[in-house]
């Protein structure tokens, strides 16, 4: 199957070049070919698992306790503004 | 420089006991590897960061607390972390330009723990970018170089941990493994990696790679060095609910008990395609634990290579969420800046998880899953512990994977059922090849029997003290 | 315009008022605070961070999904709901997908009473009135996202309100006017309010409603086209956006098209709705099992036993006050609006009727149980008089209305001349009241009221007496 390189991108929000986007197309292609081969091995009436620990219900109390200050928590980010986080203006259609 | 400090034949439990006699002070220690980490740094390029400065105030501390008589399991131990463990304030990159210059407000778990038990931290090690590949050539900061070779790959991703151990700029390291990022560099670097169970260690703060398979591990010259780091990373942590309550073991108490009678099974699935020195080195090795009095058995073990299919499906799908986090705004970089390994990634997992796919690829992942676990766990039923090489060749060329997309499957393929099943394993160096790089076996043990496969591990250390040889750089 | 019958669904988000957030343990209460003053590594999605649920948060959600009639999964898990807007901080959300908590419950409009509940057969009145019943497809939980401001061209995030826990409540497309869908949201609201899970104080944002809406010729078959109007806080505008939207898609159908499958958002300026494409965006949003949440069950008996847990609700309230208090269904309607209000008019019965409140005997006896006084009355008084229920105690409430009984019950030429004959008899006490000596009064009062032999309203005799003296 061919794999619309585009729509992908744009659902894994990945700004990439019409080149690397060839690339990936290939890519993308043989390792889908490698996966396949699971299709060898008979699943039917097998549950899947999708973590291994055999945990249940890890659970935190309700009880409140000390954030990071404000100062901290932007002190990573490229851009703020009076103790928020500053991106380009974001608008909807209308 | 203090005489007394042969940094080449340290090991944790050593340096203790020279701490505790005073042979030589933190201080004295930590600046020794300094040192070393300057001198050979060019040539092996370990580190992305080395924290001198709090390095030394770190030992200078740990002097302190020495002089006061305080006894802590690392107190002034000089470690070197990867660089995809949050350590507060100091830069944390995951070997990507996305995080360059993040410097994260709080320490994850595993450096708490250490920190608590007065470790030096020297700095934080390269490794493939994000945690994906099998070399560190796909860190934005250049590849690590193999201390036996330096023309070779150290492996990865832990690769930067595992060169920093063999090449004496550091007593051990602390990686991580999703599907042999510990075993599989440590191999290649000839030094003792263990990848707990999953759950045994606390992930809190590690840069999430596959979720439900990392596993943060130390890389040691020793088994017993292993063990003694084991025994402070493990436990519940209430920061993982995926963290088990499962009463944690005294590790060091049990290794030295003899190994007579245990039953070790090895599956011919896994010497498949393994080149022949390697083969004949892993089997030698497997006498010697016969010698030491261990039943070998034959098990029937699932295909490795469905494994490869397994996990590539379920960490890339697992990556391609947890990276979705790095969109510039509250840190980092903005996501153009992902290399194409990290890219290559979020694009087959976004592909296998998107609507129309989910039961082709992920759910019949997941399924596959069940079915090698069941195989495990069948095969356990016969056997204490599985053993076989760690990877099919010695420590490749650099650039020998140009173009390979499957190149780190490929090379962990022997590891990665393991690893989706969250069994623990280790890494024991068995052996040179006649180019002089090692070579190495693994142990494989059911979910939180770390304390059988470190006690296998010691007894075969026992006989082959391969720690005593080290690389010439 | 009768041709085409309105489909309409509805999705709510309600905010929950747990302590702390919902995978982290930093303060849930976020209103008006320094932006990111509440944030911690877990909900700014900082790199290695991992969430933790939150075990209240779980057990409120799954008490919504119970006082809405839903079945419980007793095999429950989280996960990912991938997609990307700068309030996600984690690029996710982590969410509910196909085992939510609660499923298959519904609630019923137009009676107050639910069908199953044991007062049924004593709904009366209540039942005679038309019922709707709406089917709750799913309740699950989830967190909520940041909060987005735009200003001069930017845009600003604050993350305290990230992570706080949220219950999503879907309906199925049951509803056909707009009245019904607010009634519903009433009903809810006033549901989350008794379980005390949360404020639903919709100036806050404690409620979020997102209506569907599409139109038909044939009920049994649903449209094939759906137009959802996304976040609206406040249940006048989602009335007014359904109401927008049968005209608009009406007009649409009349010329023979069909309305875009489309978001829309309520401009309540412009008072229309407006589409929103931007925020569509083909969703796809890669739901799988978050893997760092272990699963989590909940046995029959664990969950009856939040079953039982749960407060007297509305509707059951509402028939009971009926039937006990032989209110009028209009009154006890209003009396279980509120569960203070009604905890307060119980309160009042059982100072008169202890025999009728059950669980009364917690409160001290009072000293003259006033049997005189019918729970309709204080309904009544309640009621008529809009009594401020938190600044008026029970107990002055009760003296409020016996007053007012006994001032009727007294014949005021009576009274004056009864004032008359005691200022006369009592001339310095007149005096010292004048010269600014309050007790005078209450003596005048004291001699008055016993000349009287009667329980009548004092202060309405103290100002008789302060007329006459004055």
């Amino acid at each position: 199957m061919k794999i619309d390189v585009s729509r992908v991108a744009q659902l894994a929000n990945l700004p990439l070049t019409a080149d690397e986007k060839k690339k990936l197309a290939a890519q993308l292609e043989e390792t889908l070919t490698y996966i396949d081969q699971l299709n060898e091995v008979d699943t039917k009436n097998i549950l899947p698992t999708s973590q291994v620990t055999g945990l249940e219900n890890v659970l935190a109390e309700d009880i409140a306790q000390p954030s990071l200050t404000q100062q901290a928590a932007l002190a990573n980010a490229q851009a703020t503004d009076k103790g928020f986080f500053k991106v380009k203006g974001i608008f909807s259609d209308e | 420089m203090n005489d007394a400090i042969d940094i080449k034949s340290l090991t944790i439990t050593q340096a203790k006991k020279d701490l505790a006699a005073k042979k030589y002070s933190s201080v004295e220690l930590t600046k020794a590897y300094l040192e070393r980490i300057k001198k050979v740094e060019p040539k092996v390029n370990a580190f992305i960061t080395v924290t001198e400065e709090e390095a030394l105030k770190s030992a200078k501390e740990a002097d302190a607390q020495i002089a006061k008589g305080e006894d802590k399991a690392l107190l002034g131990i000089p470690l070197s972390i990867k660089d995809n463990f949050s350590t507060l304030d100091i830069r944390t990159t995951a070997s990507s330009k996305v995080l360059d210059k993040y410097k994260p407000p709080y320490d994850a778990t595993v450096l708490t723990k250490l920190k608590d038990s007065g470790m030096v931290m020297l700095g934080k090690t390269n490794m493939d970018a994000w945690a994906h590949g099998s070399s560190t050539e796909t860190s934005d900061y250049g590849t690590t170089r193999n201390p036996w070779n330096t023309d070779h790959l150290p492996g990865g991703s832990s690769g930067g941990a595992a060169a920093s151990v063999a090449a004496d700029e550091a007593i051990a390291a602390i990686g991580s493994e999703t599907a042999g990022s510990i075993r599989q560099p440590a191999n290649w670097c000839g030094v003792v990696g263990l990848k707990p169970t999953y759950g045994r260690v606390s992930r809190y703060g590690v840069i999430a790679m596959g979720s439900s398979l990392d596993s943060p591990g130390p890389i040691t010259r020793t088994v017993e060095d292993s063990a003694l780091l084991l025994q402070i990373l493990a436990g519940q942590d209430p920061h993982d609910a995926t963290t088990s309550p499962t009463a944690v073991p005294d590790y060091l108490k049990n290794l030295k008990k003899d190994i007579k009678g245990l039953k070790i099974g090895i599956s011919d699935d896994y010497f498949e395609g393994v080149d022949p020195e390697v083969k004949a080195t892993v089997e030698q090795a497997i006498k010697t634990l016969e010698k030491l009095g261990a039943v070998v058995k034959k098990v029937k073990l699932f295909p490795p290579k469905y494994a490869i299919a397994v996990y590539t499906i379920i960490q890339r799908a697992e990556v391609s969420s947890n990276l979705a986090r790095f969109d510039g705004i509250r840190y980092g970089n903005n996501r153009s800046t992902f290399g194409d390994e990290a890219k290559r990634r979020i694009m087959l997992g976004t592909y296998t998880l998107s609507a129309g796919y989910y039961d082709q690829y992920y759910n019949k992942a997941l399924k596959v899953r069940t079915v090698i676990i069941e195989n495990f766990a069948q095969a356990f039923k016969d056997v204490d512990v599985i053993v076989g090489p760690t990877s099919p060749t010695t420590a490749m060329k650099i650039g020998a994977t140009e173009g390979q997309s499957m190149f780190g499957e490929l090379a962990d393929v022997l590891v990665e059922p393991s690893s989706i099943a969250g069994l623990s394993g280790i890494n024991m160096p068995v052996g040179f090849s006649k180019a002089g790089l090692p070579i190495g076996m693994q142990i494989i043990g059911p979910q939180f029997a770390e304390e059988i496969v470190l006690n296998v591990a010691y007894q075969y250390e026992q006989e082959n003290p391969l720690y005593k040889i080290k690389p010439e750089l | 315009m009768n041709k085409y019958t309105p489909i309409i669904g509805l999705e709510v988000h309600v905010e929950l008022k747990t302590n702390s957030k919902m995978f982290c343990r930093c303060t849930a209460d976020y209103f008006g605070k320094e932006p990111n003053s509440h944030t911690c590594p877990v909900c700014l999605g900082l790199p290695g961070a991992l969430p933790v649920p939150n075990k209240t948060a779980i057990d409120w959600c799954i008490k919504i999904a119970l006082a809405l009639n839903c079945k419980i999964n007793e095999f429950s898990k989280f996960d990912r709901k991938n997609y990307f807007y700068p309030d996600l901080a984690k690029g996710y959300q982590i969410s509910q997908y196909d085992l939510p908590f609660g499923h298959d419950g519904y609630v019923i409009l137009g009676s107050n009473a639910t069908p199953e509940s044991n007062q049924k057969k004593d709904a009366g009145q209540a039942s005679m009135t038309k019922e709707k019943r709406i089917g709750i497809t799913r309740v699950h939980m989830e967190e909520d996202t940041g909060k987005l401001t735009h200003a001069y061209g930017a845009s600003l995030i604050d993350f305290n309100r990230s992570g706080v826990p949220l219950v999503e409540i879907v309906t199925e497309p049951d509803f056909h006017d707009a009245a019904d869908v607010k009634e519903y949201l009433q009903k809810l609201q006033q549901i989350v309010r008794y379980l005390e899970v949360s404020n639903a104080d919709m100036e806050k944002g404690d409620m979020r409603l997102e209506p569907n809406i599409s139109l038909t010729t044939d009920v049994k078959v649903l449209p094939n086209y759906k137009v959802e109007v996304k976040n609206i806080n406040s249940f006048r505008f989602v009335e007014k956006s359904i109401t927008f939207e049968i005209k608009r898609q009406t007009e649409i159908l009349e010329k023979g098209e069909t309305p875009a499958q489309e978001t829309r958002g309520w401009d309540e300026n412009r008072q229309k709705t407006v589409s929103q494409r931007s925020k569509e965006n083909a969703h796809d949003y890669r739901y799988f099992p978050e893997p760092d949440i272990p699963p989590t069950t909940h046995t029959k008996a664990e969950i009856s036993s939040l079953k039982k847990s749960l407060p007297e609700l509305p509707d059951e309230k509402m028939v009971r006050f009926a039937k006990i208090y032989a209110l009028p269904v209009y009154d006890a309607e209003i009396l279980t609006r509120e569960r203070s209000l009604a905890d307060y008019f119980e309160e009042v019965v059982s100072l008169c009727h202890p025999e009728l409140v059950s669980g009364s005997q917690k409160q001290e006896m009072p000293k003259r149980v006033r049997h005189d006084i019918t729970p309709k009355e204080i309904a009544n008084w309640i009621i008529n008089k809009k009594i401020d229920h938190t600044q008026i105690t029970p107990d002055e409430l009760l003296t409020q209305i016996t007053a007012a009984k006994q001032t009727i019950a007294i014949d005021e030429t009576e009274l004056v001349k009864i004032i008359t004959e005691v200022i006369s008899e009592n001339e310095q006490a007149v005096t010292d009241y004048k010269s600014g000596k309050e007790n005078a009064l209450m003596f005048l009062l004291g001699q008055v009221m016993r000349k009287l032999g009667k329980k009548v309203d004092v202060q309405m005799v103290k100002e008789k007496i302060k007329q006459q003296v004055a």
